[in-house]
């Protein structure tokens, strides 16, 4: 036990040694996140003196279709691609987990998109995507379908982005779930295939039960992560084609930096933070429902 | 214990080096005496920083006790920097504006008063500049900016091609319904030959509506963008892809360029910049250029740079040494026309011969007979916003989610809130 002077000593300790990471955090987080809720309620060109205007950008955040339209396509993303990454991030870490020759290889191979830079595999699928001399449309050549001009179709785009997210993220999220399928005690699947469970109900009763933790802390994490969906949408299509792919995060950046309306950014970034808050929030008090701990 | 000796004196020895550095840094500049000038560009970056050298050197030469440092930026990052180094107190003494985002600046102050500069200079004489392009750069009256290069855009055409079919070359008299007519003939879907190119976007739906006697604003400011000439004038611009389909649509292109389209020799006419001259001097064909077709009458483009000073800049006087020097002496346009780097803004007959015959395009004169008709683009404080809002209504009536009428009636509202 440390007492007396001692004890200020190591409180000072503490601190000092906590000061290169919380600095960071300060500096770099912490104060731009209040400057930003502070900004939310100002008018600010960079170039002149922040005008305080109150609510007067959340008003206009209301009747503002490119918003609301921004919200609608980031909505359809995540709708899209939360059920689509996590059925590929379970099968292939099922997959993966079963024993087959070259699993350290495969394994390797689907988490190698998850630590390549966005621009590159954004780039990369760019090219698969095109509709004139991309890989996706040749084969789907080869079997008799036409397919659509994909990133240059207002109707395709979207799939086009979502598709790319997927195959980017499907190794982030097979890791957790063979993280996941490793914790299940193989005495419990053991005693249900004597109690004579077939292979799909002892998936179904135990497995997917006891791999719920991991799916709710996937879920939540993916659901952060995707509605602030940019950096491919930005790369590959910029928004278009005719703003079918404009999404929140594209809004804050276009009004933040191209039209120079900082405090309508903030604003709609306080609106994205509360929406994550609150999907947030809903789900860990969902969870009591159906996440089961072993 | 031991380990946090080390953390210590590594801290030590961190702090020692990087305030050395800082010292080291003040010691020169007391030394030398010299007025240090910041320079930020981005047309100079990545093809002509050379020349831009060269321009310094010549400029130092002169005037010994100035030093320029330059700062370059992507043409994409330049103004985000620019912004953000205005705001946070350290913007660059000297800086590249365009006509377009010129306004913006001048109305927020952060621009230097050359009127005045230029009224106690005997050495400096407006009468240089093409006065066009030196009164682009005056706001409510005051000078804040000097014109430093201009650039046009025309109607490049494939010699080949028309030859091919048995057609006669533009000529300057064209309209879109001569381009239209060579285009349909030139067409040729199995060697996936297109007739002509001209965007569907803003930069081309601000001229074309010129073209046909419209405009954005009327002369009390009124916005009258939605207008029967304009409505027609769009609808021209769609048929051209959609209806006669002579021009490719961005999924038929799939991400190559125009330009490259026109490079490959699968293009007929192409209506862009004469920045693309270098560019399209690898083509293994003959091309010409000409006068841009019009409708009821006549309007091209009119692009200017031009450099203007920071109002909080603490060398007023080496800045505009500098400005001046750069935007409007003979070395300078020398270079410009020597290098290809855009056209000098100064009406130097010696000049304007050479980059006459300066190469192909044989038909330069075209450049300069397309002034004769130049506009320049509405331009208001909030520029990007009225840019991509008349871009994204132009682009849903090109794919035809909105008619020619419902895009406008909508840029329509669109103006008016942003008024």
């Amino acid at each position: 036990m440390i007492v007396g002077e001692s004890r200020t000593k190591h409180s000072l300790w503490v601190l000092f040694f906590l000061l290169p990471a919380s600095a960071g955090l300060i500096l770099f987080t912490v104060l731009p996140i209040v400057s930003s809720f502070i900004l939310s309620l100002f008018s600010w060109d960079l170039l002149g003196i922040p005008e305080f205007v109150l609510l007067e950008n959340f008003k206009r955040l209301s009747g503002d279709q490119k918003f609301w339209k921004s919200l609608v396509h980031t909505l359809s993303f995540v709708g899209g691609y939360i059920p689509a990454v996590l059925v590929t991030g379970l099968l292939t870490a099922l997959l993966m987990n079963s024993k087959i020759k070259g699993r350290g290889a495969f394994r390797t191979a689907f988490f190698i998109p998850v630590v390549t830079s966005w621009i590159a595999v954004a780039l990369l699928w760019t090219w698969l995507f095109n509709p004139k001399f991309g890989l996706i449309n040749y084969i789907l050549a080869l079997v008799g379908i036409n397919g659509p001009a994909w990133l240059y179709d207002p109707k395709w785009a979207m799939t086009a982005v979502i598709i790319t997210s997927v195959w980017k993220d499907t190794g982030y999220v097979m890791m957790l779930f063979l993280a996941g399928l490793q914790d299940i005690p193989a005495s419990l699947l053991e005693a249900a295939s004597i109690d004579g469970a077939s292979g799909i109900k002892r998936f179904t009763a135990v497995t997917l039960p006891l791999l719920s933790p991991t799916t709710f802390f996937i879920l939540v994490i993916s659901l952060i992560n995707s509605f602030q969906v940019f950096d491919q949408v930005w790369v590959m299509t910029g928004g278009g084609p005719s703003g079918a792919t404009s999404v929140l995060v594209e809004q804050i950046y276009k009004n933040a930096f191209r039209y120079n309306n900082m405090g309508y950014a903030s604003a709609i970034s306080l609106i994205l933070f509360l929406i994550i808050l609150i999907i947030t929030v809903l789900q860990s008090r969902v969870q009591k429902l159906w996440v089961h701990y072993v | 214990m031991k380990k946090f000796t080390v953390v210590w004196i590594l801290f030590l020895c961190i702090t020692a080096l990087l305030s050395a550095k800082g010292q080291q840094g003040k010691e020169v500049s007391s030394e030398s005496q010299k007025t240090e000038i910041t320079y930020f560009t981005f047309s100079a970056a990545p093809d002509h920083l050379d020349h831009l050298q060269e321009m310094i050197s010549a400029f130092t030469q002169m005037n010994k006790d100035t030093e320029i440092n330059v700062e370059t930026a992507g043409w994409d990052d330049y103004f985000n920097k620019l912004q953000v180094n205005i705001a946070g107190g350290i913007a660059p003494d000297v800086f590249e504006l365009n006509y377009e985002n010129f306004v913006t600046y001048a109305s927020k102050g952060t621009l230097y008063d050359m009127s005045s500069l230029a009224a106690s200079d005997s050495s400096f004489s407006e009468d240089v500049f093409y006065p066009r392009s030196y009164n682009a750069f005056q706001y409510k009256g005051v000078q804040y900016g000097l014109p430093e290069t201009f650039s046009t855009v025309v109607l490049y055409y494939n010699k080949d091609l028309f030859d091919a079919a048995g057609l006669d070359y533009p000529e300057e008299s064209w309209t879109w319904d001569d381009a239209i007519a060579a285009a349909k003939k030139i067409r040729d879907p199995e060697n996936d030959v297109w007739g002509l190119y001209t965007g569907i976007q803003f930069w081309e739906f601000y001229k074309k509506i010129a073209q046909n006697g419209g405009s954005v604003y009327d002369q009390n400011g009124n916005v009258v963008i939605d207008s029967r000439e304009n409505v027609e004038a769009l609808q021209t611009m769609l048929d051209i892809q959609n209806k006669h389909g002579i021009m490719p649509t961005d999924a038929e292109l799939a991400g190559v360029s125009d330009g490259d389209l026109f490079v490959s020799g699968k293009l007929g006419m192409l209506v862009s910049g004469i920045w693309m001259f270098s560019a399209f001097g690898e083509a293994e064909f003959d091309w010409d250029i000409e006068v841009e077709p019009g409708m009821s009458t006549k309007a091209t483009h009119f692009f200017a740079n031009a450099l203007a000073m920071s109002s909080k800049t603490e060398s007023p006087e080496a800045s505009w040494e500098w400005v001046k020097f750069f935007t409007s002496s003979d070395e300078s346009a020398q270079m410009r026309i020597r290098t290809g780097w855009e056209l000098p803004t100064i009406q130097n007959q010696d000049a304007v011969a050479a980059y006459l015959t300066a190469g192909s395009p044989a038909n330069r004169q075209a450049v300069f007979n397309s002034l004769k008709y130049s506009i320049v683009p509405p331009v208001i404080e909030k520029q990007n916003e009225l840019q991509d809002g008349i871009g994204q209504y132009l682009s849903e009536a090109k794919y035809g989610s909105m008619t020619a009428e419902e895009a406008l009636k909508m840029c329509r509202e669109l103006l008016e809130d942003l008024k």
